[in-house]
């Protein structure tokens, strides 16, 4: 099954419907509750860093029975060093985006955290892809 | 410990959900940071905090947290009420600021260590 969204980088309102609907999906195909919130969490922390720095894009979503693919694209700034990004507390979240309650340089960590496969690659001034992968089969965690 | 419970505990108003307060949690966490949150997976969780837009429901509900607790006499907009309601979620506010609800909450034995 395949799913696309087009996340709007002006309405923070809207900023986790994909991930909402993503996750209402999975639990009519009756994937295990800890899998679900796994794929919802990362899938989220994605979308929000899509809105509070890239002003939006899009994501694809694809469900087999082995796993989810979740492929995130924007046309944002990009991500200077990813290495850095990748380690917790570390963040270049403006004050505005820390009042909302993110900006804690938790995002990329966790969505590493919650899925069994994450690619990034980022390039200044273009853009960013991420690419998340989560087992439907493998429990645990 | 019931919804219930909580509510009378922290002298809270139920802003949504008032039908739903039979719900139990058995654990808790406290916090303003919902990336802090959402790295902190486990069932059955009451949710305190003092920020109050939109993305505390989207955050809960990404986390299967039903219940949330706004500290210090916050109170979201309505558009973060009626999320909340489309959720199915327990929406309560407190006067007590964090530090006190948290504690007032961990001596009558939600102590937030997993009972696993």
């Amino acid at each position: 099954m395949k799913l696309s969204f087009t996340v709007d980088g002006d309405e923070f309102l809207l900023a986790g419907e994909a991930s909402s609907q993503v996750k209402k999906v999975l639990k009519q195909l009756g994937v295990s509750s800890a899998i679900i919130r796994k794929i919802a969490i990362a899938m989220y922390e994605a979308e929000i860093n899509m809105v509070l720095h890239a002003n939006g894009g899009s994501i694809d979503v694809d469900i087999t029975p082995e796993k989810i693919y979740i492929l995130f694209q924007d046309e944002g700034p990009g991500i200077k060093d990813i290495e850095l990004a990748m380690q917790e507390g570390y963040s270049t979240a403006s004050d505005e985006i820390r009042e909302l309650g993110f900006g804690a340089g938790m995002g990329l960590p966790n969505m590493k955290r919650y899925s069994d496969d994450l690619k990034i690659s980022s390039e200044l001034g273009k853009g960013t892809k991420v690419e998340i992968t989560v087992y439907l089969n493998r429990e645990g965690d | 410990m019931k919804l219930e419970e909580v509510k009378r505990i922290l002298d809270a108003e139920v802003l949504v959900g008032e039908d739903r307060l039979d719900r139990e949690v058995i654990l808790a966490c406290g916090s303003d940071l919902m990336s802090d949150v959402l790295a902190f997976v486990k069932e059955k969780v009451l949710l305190l905090t003092g920020l109050t837009n939109p993305q505390v429901i989207r955050t809960a509900e990404m986390m299967d947290i039903k219940a949330i607790v706004f500290v210090r006499g916050k109170r979201p907009d309505k558009e973060t009420l009626e999320l909340a309601e489309l959720k199915k979620m327990v929406v309560l506010t407190t006067k007590h600021p964090l530090y006190i609800s948290s504690g007032l909450l961990y001596s009558n034995g939600l102590t937030g260590k997993d009972p696993k």
